[in-house]
């Protein structure tokens, strides 16, 4: 019963509970416009403490699509955060206001810490350099149109695995499926958490590897998750420039990849894919950004219990 | 040898690491004590080679939660008429509260303190947690 429940975390759910949102995400890319108007009367507030394009106008027009209205913000400046207002009051505040809220912040853990002082669901759109539960959302689901289902596939990671949210959010909800293998391409500066690393790929016991190149793996992989490496999570600009243009994937690197190797990004990029790269059928990155909406109707109808 | 006199009715805290004593003895706050208390550093130990001693001459309560995150093999004894009457076994405890504080820049109980602040088990045998937060690992008291 996904009725009335937060999403702050892919270990939130159980995987029935997540083959319900997938599967009621399918129903409306075939017709979206049976659930038009479920979500009438309804509102949802985006508490967006760190600027978003995609996550915030894929809630924002997914809300809209189902019929419902919108409150919020989209940068702390223009809220009473400016003032030095707690996210325990501003998150009870909203909850007078709103049926189910959408935190995205720069400071990890922080829609746990509201999810706390709330009875309405509450749903994490990325905190700092954690989770993005929702971007997994995004990319199972589109998965699942590419190739079926996420079992015994290689995965490719690349690019800043360390601070890459959607990284270690697509990383945890795989690792409950059989056959998954992880390759983890990233500087040794940029590797995945302790905790993504000892906590859950090893302790699930699914086979992995560390690696600093690229183009040896590329023909094993079922799918390649390319990231950016985040300015805006160092406290060191000398570290960011250093490390930024470590990977970049162009066609000349994609003629190692297999005809079926799909490449997906979360967005935004910057130019750890090259442009011409766009133009390859392989590369299904814009397609996941519309997929993103479908699934967040799913999931705003379910926490809602109106499917 | 050095001898503190034993103890009629209290609490001997025996067999804590080397060097981890003043921090239980701070933690417990004995230093605002008005009972005798006594902290001895570097006792002679067979097994350990050198250990820390508490004896503290008073019935208090004690967090266990504590001395089992900073070594489960501490002893407790329980001593009323100058006898021991029990022994407590400690454990290393699953959750801690309020007790670690989380040490990454990144996360939010560093700019919002007004909750608890929920350290996991990840384990046993290292006795590292995992913040409730965001998941940072540590090891707060380290062999």
């Amino acid at each position: 019963m996904l009725a009335g429940r937060s999403l702050i975390d892919p270990s939130d759910f159980t995987r029935e509970e997540f083959r319900e949102i997938f599967d009621l995400a399918h129903q409306i890319i075939s017709n979206p416009e049976k659930y038009s108007k479920s979500c009438e009367g309804k509102i949802l507030a985006t508490l967006f403490y760190e600027p978003s394009t995609r996550t915030r106008f894929s809630f924002e027009a997914a809300m809209l699509r189902l019929g419902g209205k919108i409150i919020g913000f989209s940068e702390p400046n223009s809220s009473s955060t400016a003032k030095g207002e707690s996210i325990a009051d501003t998150i009870r505040t909203i909850e007078c206001y709103a049926d189910i809220a959408v935190m995205r912040h720069p400071k990890e853990g922080a829609p746990r810490v509201a999810d706390q002082y709330i009875t309405m669901p509450l749903i994490n759109a990325g905190d700092g350099g954690h989770q993005h539960p929702t971007q997994t959302l995004t990319d199972i689901l589109t998965i699942e149109c590419l190739k079926g289902n996420v079992e015994n596939k290689v995965y490719g990671f690349c690019g800043d695995l360390k601070f890459g949210r959607t990284v270690h959010s697509l990383i945890k909800f795989l690792s409950n499926y059989e056959g998954v293998k992880f390759i983890l391409i990233s500087p040794e500066e940029l590797r995945v958490p302790e905790y993504i690393r000892e906590e859950i790929i090893k302790k699930k016991g699914i086979p992995f590897q560390e690696v600093e190149k690229m183009e040896p793996y590329m023909g094993e992989l079922d799918f390649l998750y390319m990231t950016r490496v985040q300015k805006e999570r160092f406290f060191n600009e000398e570290d960011y420039i250093r490390l930024k243009d470590r990977f970049i994937l162009d066609m000349d690197k994609m003629k190692y990849a297999k005809e079926d190797t799909y490449i997906l990004h979360p967005l935004p990029r910057v130019n750890e894919i090259s442009t011409d790269v766009d133009a390859d059928p392989r590369a299904q990155y814009f397609v996941q950004a519309k997929n993103g909406m479908f699934v967040r109707m799913a999931l705003i109808l379910k926490l809602l219990g109106i499917y | 040898m050095l001898e503190i006199t034993s103890i009629e009715k209290g609490i001997v805290i025996d067999h804590i690491q080397a060097g981890y004593g003043i921090q239980l003895f701070n933690y417990l706050k004995l230093d605002k004590a008005e009972y005798s208390v006594a902290l001895i550093h570097n006792a002679f130990s067979k097994i350990m080679g050198k250990k820390d001693i508490i004896k503290i001459n008073n019935a208090i309560d004690i967090d266990y939660d504590f001395l089992g995150l900073i070594d489960p093999h501490i002893t407790i004894n329980i001593i009323e008429d100058g006898k021991i009457t029990q022994k407590v076994k400690l454990e290393v405890p699953k959750v801690v509260k309020n007790i670690i504080i989380c040490k990454n820049p990144r996360c939010v109980t560093s700019i919002e303190t007004y909750f608890d602040q929920v350290f996991h088990l990840v384990d046993k045998e290292k006795r590292s947690y995992r913040c409730e937060y965001c998941d940072d690992i540590v090891i707060p008291y380290p062999k």
